[in-house]
């Protein structure tokens, strides 16, 4: 069946989280970003609790395995998953309310994801437990290193195994891990940091390790001063003899001959995580047309649907642009986490959300702007911070052109080797 | 709840469709577009695929039910294997649908049966008009209450099948909104032009028609009495008008793709630089974004949501632009071979064009 009706207990949660983002965030949203490294605990905390509350401790939907006792009560109502759905929404309208500060909702994040993503049953329980604890904790992914951003399969960190000890040591830099400090120093979180094994083999070589806070030999050395996103830290982390025990690697420690197989766990990982960095752009697309159209019909004017574009204004013409890439960029997401919810598989999908995500949200943030000329350009607004926040959604978690590249092999049916 | 795939009875259509695309539309498009027509046979085999007779009840002829969104899979597949092909096989549905949606049910039952139990024949409907700027909700072409009759005088351009009409609906404004009037063949004051040629679409006879004071009885009225919800018709026209895009936009993007993946140029495939490849990326994400808009805005038509006019609205607006851009960079890839007419793509790319005036020619 093709239908677009909002799941019914979606509809409910987004009713809360509106009122979370209206009252708990959008009021702090400029503090927080002319205070940067500082951390908002009221919304954390309030967060929390909530999630607590309704037994949502970890950010990343329960891929199945890991969450069994969940499941009969599931097909007994035979109420189709909606897991990723829910999460999407949830971003989308978190972000809608302000994208840095939903950056440190406790819960894991990307952190939480990977686990997820690549981690056995029992890693997942043991892991992600935290989560659940009574005081909030915070996860994160480090995948880029000083000399390697998108070419991830040139990763320098090495993992390697103490056979008397049976734990792995780990030695090297990650620099832009988001909502690193907060995961490392400010609460018992994790990291998973994607290192290799062994550097002949390239990216079959790569596996993501679960390091907890409070590791010794694991220091934070640098906090970068960002463009938006202020409230969210992002992290530089050294790794110098730091030991975690053997099953703290996430997966199999075994290195395929032909394969890629640790390689395909970070990208397992990203088809999760991608439309959902692309519910975060929607959200603040939706924040920036929503206050857009407020701010014109102050001034007098009302957007004409309906009308050729021949009739319309300049400004009317670009609204009702900004209203198509919005909410077609929307349903890509919702797509995207609709495969994922029904298992079925989403990596063009997912890569193909991420480009129109990016690509809207900094063309919406950026003509708002120029449309709203002075007024625009002023902090008594909050355009401008959304237009500075939304750049980095073309960015992170793959960056538009990474993939494109990852959509174009997809469609051409090329492996990485046919498409560089 | 969401759902992204076609029910069993709609793959079934579709793939009915594919068939005849596959094996019929689209090997005579290039023949047609040059020759100027498609023969009434290929025609008359795109009609027995039922399309519009699966979309109406038993009760006026048909055998199913309507449904917007399996309506736009259906243009959609048509368009991908010719545009000019698809809005022919549609062309009665001009004349059909807006009776089932909007017309009383004496209209319904006593005009419906003979279009839809018939073979194909040229049953259409006159709506666009020679403006730039041609809007509508605002026609020039007026109806003014005279004794016992409405009176239409107007100029319509885009008319399939004008000289060979067995009716029309033609639409006109009647104290400032836009209705239509069923239209016989034969009426006095109707006066069919010569058939308009055209940069794109050129297998479809489109014509221009004058109208003077052409006389339409008061029960020939759309509606009767009552005036109609014209924005509901308009939908219709929009969402078959984005789906037509998106088949279209498909065609064009699998071709270039295709060509793209077999043409050599500096030891690998063209498809292998980026440039080319991050095109097509571009390409098949702007289809899937119109596509899912399309689809969004057919399903809030069928469900009876107060916005469906606005995303109906929006789908056509961002199909036009979808359109263009896809079939503009197909040629673009097959480079100085796109712009030969042997290949289809620069026939593609004069149909997307198109896409922004067609917004009257079919409905679903």
């Amino acid at each position: 069946m093709i239908e677009f009706e909002t799941p019914k207990p979606i509809v409910k949660q987004q009713y809360l989280l509106q009122t979370v983002a209206e009252e708990m965030m959008r009021p702090h949203s400029r503090y927080f970003d002319e205070h940067e490294h500082e951390i908002p605990w009221d919304y954390i905390n309030f967060m929390h609790q909530a999630m607590q509350a309704v037994g949502a401790g970890s950010l990343a939907p329960a891929s199945g395995n890991g969450d069994k006792e969940k499941e009969p009560d599931d097909k007994k109502k035979k109420y189709p998953p909606i897991g990723y759905q829910s999460l999407a929404f949830m971003l989308e309208m978190l972000s809608w309310g302000d994208v840095g500060i939903y950056l440190v909702t406790p819960g894991g994040s990307l952190g939480a994801a990977a686990v997820e993503a690549t981690g056995t049953p029992e890693q997942k329980k043991k892991f992600l437990a935290r989560f659940q604890a009574e005081e909030p904790a915070f996860g994160a992914m480090a995948m880029t290193e000083p000399q390697c951003g998108s070419d991830t399969s040139a990763i320098r960190t090495s993992a390697v195994l103490d056979e008397e000890t049976n734990e792995w040591v780990l030695n090297g830099e990650k620099i832009f891990v988001t909502a690193g400090k907060i995961s490392l120093e400010d609460s018992d979180g994790l990291v998973v940091i994607w290192a290799t094994i062994d550097p002949s083999a390239g990216r079959a070589g790569m596996r993501p390790f679960v390091v907890e806070a409070g590791t010794p030999g694991v220091s934070v050395t640098k906090l970068e001063h960002k463009m938006g996103i202020r409230a969210s830290d992002t992290a530089s982390i050294v790794l110098q003899d730091a030991r975690v025990p053997f099953e703290n690697l996430l997966g199999s420690p075994e290195i395929p001959k032909k394969e890629t197989k640790g390689f395909k766990g970070a990208m397992a990982t990203f088809d999760a995580t991608r439309p959902l960095v692309a519910a975060t752009g929607i959200g603040v697309s939706r924040a920036t047309l929503e206050l857009l159209k407020e701010l014109l019909a102050q001034q007098g004017v009302k957007i004409r649907y309906g009308l050729p574009r021949q009739k319309l204004t300049s400004v009317e013409r670009d609204v009702i642009d900004m209203e198509i890439m919005l909410e077609s960029a929307w349903l890509m997401v919702i797509k995207a986490v609709w495969l994922a919810d029904n298992r079925k598989p989403n990596s063009l999908e997912a890569s193909m959300s991420k480009v129109r995500g990016g690509d809207i949200v900094t063309k919406i943030t950026q003509k708002a702007l120029e449309i709203m000329g002075p007024i625009g350009y002023t902090r008594d607004h909050l355009l401008e911070k959304w237009f500075r926040d939304a750049k980095i959604t073309d960015i992170y978690e793959g960056t538009g052109q990474i993939n494109r590249l990852v959509v174009a092999r997809n469609i051409l049916g090329y492996r990485g080797e046919q498409l560089r | 709840m969401y759902g992204f795939e076609p029910s069993e009875e709609q793959k079934m259509l579709i793939d009915a469709i594919q068939r005849y695309t596959t094996n019929d539309l689209r090997p005579a498009a290039h023949d047609a577009d040059e020759g100027g027509f498609f023969s009434e046979d290929l025609i008359e085999k795109g009609w027995e695929l039922g399309i519009l007779q699966a979309s109406l009840p038993e009760d006026y002829g048909g055998f199913g039910e309507y449904s917007a969104v399996t309506g736009v899979l259906a243009a959609e597949e048509l368009a991908h294997g010719d545009l000019a092909g698809g809005i022919a096989v549609l062309t009665p549905g001009l004349y059909a649908m807006p009776i089932f949606l909007a017309g009383t049910e004496q209209q319904k039952e006593s005009l419906l049966p003979a279009v839809i139990e018939a073979e194909w024949k040229p049953y259409t409907a006159a709506l666009i008009e020679p403006r730039f700027d041609f809007d509508p909700n605002d026609l020039k072409t007026e109806a003014i209450e005279f004794g016992d009759v409405y009176l239409l005088s107007g100029e319509k351009v885009f008319v399939p099948y004008a000289d060979q009409a067995e009716a029309y609906i033609i639409y006109a404004k009647l104290d400032d909104a836009t209705q239509g009037f069923i239209v016989e063949a034969d009426a006095e004051g109707v006066e069919v032009g010569k058939r308009q040629a055209m940069m794109g679409v050129n297998a479809l006879p489109l014509h221009k028609i004058k109208l003077d004071k052409v006389h339409v009885p008061m029960e020939n009225k759309l509606g009767g009495q009552s005036s109609i919800d014209f924005e509901k018709i308009l939908s219709s026209f929009r969402i078959a008008t984005a789906s037509l895009g998106v088949g279209l936009a498909r065609a064009a993007f699998e071709y270039s793709r295709d060509y793209a993946k077999d043409r050599d140029v500096f030891g690998v495939k063209v498809a292998q630089k980026q440039a080319i490849a991050f095109m097509l990326a571009e390409m098949a994400t702007e289809i899937e974004a119109i596509r899912l808009l399309t689809w969004e805005a057919a399903w809030m038509i069928d469900e009876g949501k107060e916005e469906a006019a606005k995303y109906a609205y929006l789908a056509q607006t961002g199909a036009m632009d979808m359109a263009m851009m896809v079939t503009d960079r197909a040629v673009q890839i097959l480079g100085g071979h796109g712009y030969i007419r042997e290949h289809p793509v620069e026939m593609w790319m004069r149909c997307g064009r198109g896409i922004a005036s067609f917004t009257g020619l079919a409905m679903v």
